[in-house]
């Protein structure tokens, strides 16, 4: 298995306690993806689940950003309730079982990885649908009552977004014009902030399960907080994650307009189009200086791999996103 | 001093290296490390070719878009360029900043990620 021997024991145990007194143990399986999150395939007797752990279970957050593993379980569950598509929280373990910070999930099949979703031909069908129902889905996800949600569930507008990241940004002391540009802009254009929901928070190929059918589950909930509900709809068209399809403004896969009317249909909320073009350049703005983020756990010496160094020259690709934008919005 | 090998005689070695015998001998977390490292060493080739005459490039636009003695440095140049962008001196309606911005940062980009996607639609 590969992992240590208390671990393995102690999930051991948890499973046949979750699944009943034949299911024993069988495969414990690290999954890649996740960057935060350590991710487990679980299985046997016939069972299968998914296991979402802190790195090594200590419940440290990736950024104060990121939320608690067990505040992610009870958004799932939540947002079960009201039809998006989830997997089932099957345990939210408690600190007795001696994992740590961690839930059991249902393991739904499908893709995560991009780049097949997106040029594999046994995904088509599931491609063509795919605008409408991450507009459905997002529709659902901005409609989970907001009262009873965590406590630990930060409150951030577009403004305060860029507040927060330009903070970050100053912090490393590496002058940027182009973000200033586009800091300048944002401030200058932002569009009338919208009455806060329950934002996902990184809605895009990689946390999302596909299938043939199209979309099954919405992963990776740890992101969320409390905002504009543009910013999940706009995430999800930042070019970087368009995944090479760039001519495919929604995650390399669809068209804009799909999504909106979708996500109207749905939820009765009409989203004016050049207000994605606003929080589309926030967004981009934003995976930027988590680039620059990545990079400084490599200048700081906290991250030493060749991963971390070579993510600081990925910032150069949100720079010309912005700058494309920028034209645009001043054609 | 000589320079036989040269430095980019150096990187391709170390570039052939990574990708002919050590990559097909790794396997899971090292394997997409070596991959990383071999995108290094090919940034790394193209910087050592293209940096120069970027870089007198930028040189020239910022010297069009502030007033400023020849001899200043790049990084002093951009810190101020930053500045007048931070407090509205310039902006995206000033002539010329946007598209010096543009040809330096697609300059960035072709060493940095010369295939992508958002490369090609500045080009466009």
């Amino acid at each position: 298995m590969g992992v240590n021997s208390d671990f393995e024991t102690q999930l051991g145990t948890l499973f046949t306690r979750v699944f009943g007194g034949d299911a024993q143990l069988e495969t414990v399986k690290r999954l890649s993806g996740g960057a935060s999150q350590e991710t487990w395939a679980i299985a046997g007797g016939g069972e299968r689940a998914i296991l979402r752990r802190a790195p090594g279970g200590t419940s440290a957050a990736r950024s104060s950003a990121a939320i608690g593993l067990r505040a992610e379980a009870k958004l799932i569950e939540a947002a079960e309730a009201t039809g998006v598509p989830v997997p089932r929280v099957l345990h939210v373990l408690s600190d007795g079982d001696g994992l740590g910070d961690c839930f059991l999930m249902s393991h739904v099949l499908g893709e995560t990885i991009a780049r097949p979703i997106l040029r594999n031909d046994e995904f088509q069908s599931a491609r063509d649908q795919l605008a409408s129902q991450c507009g459905d889905a997002l529709a659902a996800i901005h409609a989970i009552p907001i009262d009873g949600l965590p406590s630990e569930l930060q409150e951030s507008d577009g403004l305060a977004q860029i507040a927060q990241y330009e903070e970050i940004y100053r912090s490393f002391n590496a002058p940027r014009p182009v973000f200033e540009l586009a800091m300048q802009w944002l401030k200058t254009n932002a569009p009338a902030p919208l009455p806060p929901v329950l934002v996902h928070g990184d809605f895009r190929l990689g946390n999302l399960m596909i299938d043939q059918t199209g979309l099954v589950a919405v992963l990776d909930w740890e992101l969320a907080h409390l905002g504009d509900p543009r910013e999940d709809i706009a995430w999800v068209c930042v070019n970087s994650w368009r995944f090479g399809q760039s001519q495919n403004r929604v995650g390399g896969f669809g068209q804009l307009s799909d999504l909106l009317n979708a996500y109207q249909a749905a939820n009765g909320a009409e989203i004016v189009p050049e207000d994605i073009d606003w929080w589309e350049m926030l967004g981009t703005l934003k995976w930027g200086i988590m680039c620059m983020i990545m990079y400084e756990a490599y200048r700081s010496g906290a991250d030493p791999s060749v991963e971390r160094a070579a993510i600081g020259r990925r910032v150069s690709e949100t720079e010309i996103d912005l700058i494309n934008l920028l034209e645009t919005a001043n054609a | 001093m000589h320079d036989q090998p040269s430095t980019a005689e150096l990187v391709e070695a170390v570039k052939a290296f990574i990708d002919e015998t050590a990559s097909p001998q790794l396997q899971g977390h090292a394997a997409f490390h070596a991959r990383v490292a071999s995108n290094v060493l090919a940034t790394v080739l193209r910087e050592l070719e293209q940096r120069p005459s970027a870089e007198q490039e930028e040189r020239a636009g910022l010297l069009a878009l502030l007033p400023a003695d020849e001899q200043t440095s790049l990084e002093v140049l951009n810190d101020e360029l930053c500045k007048q962008i931070q407090n509205g001196v310039l902006s995206v309606e000033t002539p010329g900043l946007l598209e010096h911005l543009k040809r330096t940062t697609m300059a960035q980009v072709e060493i940095d990620q010369p295939r992508y996607s958002g490369l090609k639609t500045a080009k466009t």
